[in-house]
């Protein structure tokens, strides 16, 4: 188990890089960030030459990736154009999109796997097609209509939940967002539960419990559920980091300064240590995510070992 | 009575005599065949490439649906002005946007982006990712490891994400510029579909028999291996069309995809977005198209795995 980990975490290593490197080529590459900084006058060529000494802008890519990787040990993600640690930014702005993602992950799984085991149970049955229906229009409409909608008829007109989210995010606050960021994904979830259970109770060992007098419960949860798990969790795993990333629509609907709100403003100011330093975090979280499917299969599956 | 059990009995067994014939070897039909056989009875195709069909007849000739221009706004007298709905395919019928344009004449005019986007995205995905998800699965060894450690790579970054990034160095962006961002970042998906389909079908006894009679390798990828490994490759091309419509709109919708001369459902809904309040139904055409494209796509690809997946008949 220990060894299967770390080498794992080993394997990690050249992808952390690779990622990190394509984000930082992708954001130094395209476009100057020092010209952006200046919209649309031309730049006093000595001003400009001094803010590119400053961040290191003067270097080759390569050092510059190099330099930034050795601060990123120290913990120091750098500082945005405005002066701003980004480590402090980080640290805003995380708390929020983990909460956020929380809420959205915890309806995701609850109705995602409730709904996928009701439908696949009754197959061809009228829950069973209510579902199939439902996950097909959720998947079809694009979370930020979802978003607007929901947040017009639930948060205005009839109040029942509040429209945005602000400053101090309670639990409340954030159930609107998380139904919309949970939304596609719960869709994909119970898509995918429905038909490994479909298949699995098909399988010999259902009927083995069945034929032994187990009651039905007991069936359905320890023996059925548990052996359809497994593409669950894997997608679920991969959902995590897309769920993060994909705040950035939520929290815009909504009004939460996260990862997303951040994220969004790095982009459009060209704010490179910012986006390199968020999406650097997203990778870890997302490789991390992966790490955990992995050791999971072995908790749902004995028969799987980690040598 | 006779006459109406001979009726009865006209179309079915004749049916059922032709799919009991089909596993026998003299009537063995290609996978494609076979599967075109099963998608023309299914009406979850009919109705999802019917309103395809129409859809990419709109996405190249809205003038054949209205004579409005999308882009002639009358603030004077149509400023937010509500749907008529008794006025099918007029000007009106969808109501004025917020700088008096007709809605329905936008909403179709905003087909054309949304296909152009959905279709050259994937072509281009499919091509490039085929390619090398193919070369990866046959060849293995060190160039499977680097294809592999590439997608890897790509897959830590999100699509909408990555896409931003790289719209936003462009100062005037077009529907290629879209389409060229979304290539970029996507085509590593393809590349692992394809790369699993492809190692599945290599050791098959048909590729080793063509190896030893003396077909080259160029001859064993295209003729032998690749069309009897894209089937994943086309059911996920076709889930992702929808999704990469989606994307673009979402782009547009954030500001970063594409800029106003070029009509599409993403920015109208965004503009939408601000009077929702006073005017919903402003939100609710652009959206609905958009929605209704996405779950046409999305149906056609549900029905297409169907059909090539023969584990789940």
């Amino acid at each position: 188990m220990g060894r299967y980990v770390i080498r794992r975490l080993l394997q990690m290593i050249p992808v952390f890089l690779g990622s990190t490197f394509l984000i930082f080529v992708m954001v130094h590459a395209l476009g100057d960030p020092v010209n952006a900084l200046f919209g649309d006058r031309a730049p006093d060529p000595v001003v400009a030459a001094q803010i590119r000494k400053q961040y290191n802008l003067d270097e080759p890519l390569w050092l510059q990736y190099l330099i930034y990787m050795g601060n990123l040990f120290r913990w120091d993600f750098g500082t945005t154009f405005n002066g701003q640690s980004v480590t402090s930014l980080l640290a805003t702005a995380y708390p929020a999109t983990i909460k956020l993602t929380a809420v959205a992950f915890t309806i995701e799984v609850i109705f995602g796997v409730g709904f996928g085991l009701i439908s696949g149970l009754r197959r061809g049955g009228w829950s069973d097609n209510t579902v199939l229906i439902f996950t097909l229009i959720v998947i079809s409409i694009p979370t930020f209509v979802t978003g607007y909608v929901l947040q017009y008829l639930v948060g205005v007109q009839w109040g029942i939940l509040p429209a945005t989210a602000g400053e101090d995010l309670t639990l409340e606050s954030l159930l609107l967002p998380g139904i919309v960021l949970a939304s596609v994904s719960l869709a994909y979830v119970a898509r995918l539960t429905r038909t490994t259970v479909a298949e699995n109770s098909r399988a010999d060992f259902v009927r083995t419990a069945v034929a032994k007098g187990l009651p039905r419960r007991r069936v359905v949860l320890n023996h059925l559920l548990r052996n359809s798990l497994i593409p669950v969790v894997t997608f679920l795993g991969a959902d995590l980091g897309a769920l993060m990333g994909g705040a950035l629509v939520t929290e815009r609907i909504f009004n939460i300064h996260g990862v997303g709100f951040y994220l969004y403003q790095g982009i459009v100011r060209q704010n490179t240590a910012t986006v390199v330093g968020f999406v650097t975090i997203l990778i870890i979280i997302y490789l991390a995510a992966n790490l955990l499917v992995d050791l999971l299969y072995a908790v749902l599956d004995p028969r799987i070992r980690y040598a | 009575m006779p006459d109406l059990i001979e009726k009865k009995n006209a179309g079915i067994p004749a049916q059922r005599a032709e799919s009991a014939a089909e596993p026998k070897p003299e009537k063995a039909r290609s996978l494609g065949l076979d599967a075109w056989h099963d998608l023309r009875r299914r009406p979850i195709f009919i109705v999802s490439s019917l309103l395809i069909l129409l859809l990419i007849a709109i996405a190249i000739a809205p003038g054949l649906f209205t004579s409005v221009d999308p882009r002639a706004g009358d603030l004077r007298n149509h400023y937010l002005s509500p749907p008529n709905y008794g006025h099918l395919f007029q000007a009106d019928w969808f109501g004025y946007d917020g700088q008096g344009r007709s809605i329905y004449a936008r909403v179709l005019y905003g087909a054309r982006a949304s296909v152009v986007v959905g279709i050259c995205v994937t072509a281009g995905v499919t091509v490039l990712g085929g390619l090398t998800g193919m070369i990866a699965g046959y060849f293995g060894g060190w160039v499977d490891t680097l294809v592999s450690r590439i997608t890897d790579i790509f897959f830590g970054i999100p699509l909408l994400l990555g896409a931003l990034v790289i719209l936003n160095a462009f100062t005037s962006r077009t529907v290629w510029s879209v389409v060229f961002a979304l290539i970029a970042l996507g085509w590593t998906q393809m590349t692992r579909v394809m790369r699993g389909s492809v190692i599945t079908v290599k050791q098959a006894d048909y590729v080793t028999a063509a190896k030893a009679l003396g077909a080259g390798t160029f001859r064993i990828l295209f003729k032998h291996i690749l069309p009897n490994a894209i089937a994943p490759v086309i059911v996920v091309a076709t889930i992702a069309l929808g999704g990469y419509i989606a994307t673009e709109a979402t782009l547009s919708f954030l500001g970063i995809g594409l800029q106003d001369p070029t009509i599409s459902w993403g920015i109208d809904i965004n503009s939408a977005q601000k009077v929702i309040r006073t005017a919903p139904f402003a939100l609710f055409f652009p959206a609905g198209m958009l929605s209704l494209t996405v779950l046409a796509f999305i149906m056609l690809g549900d029905a297409v795995r169907d059909a090539l997946d023969p584990k789940l008949r």
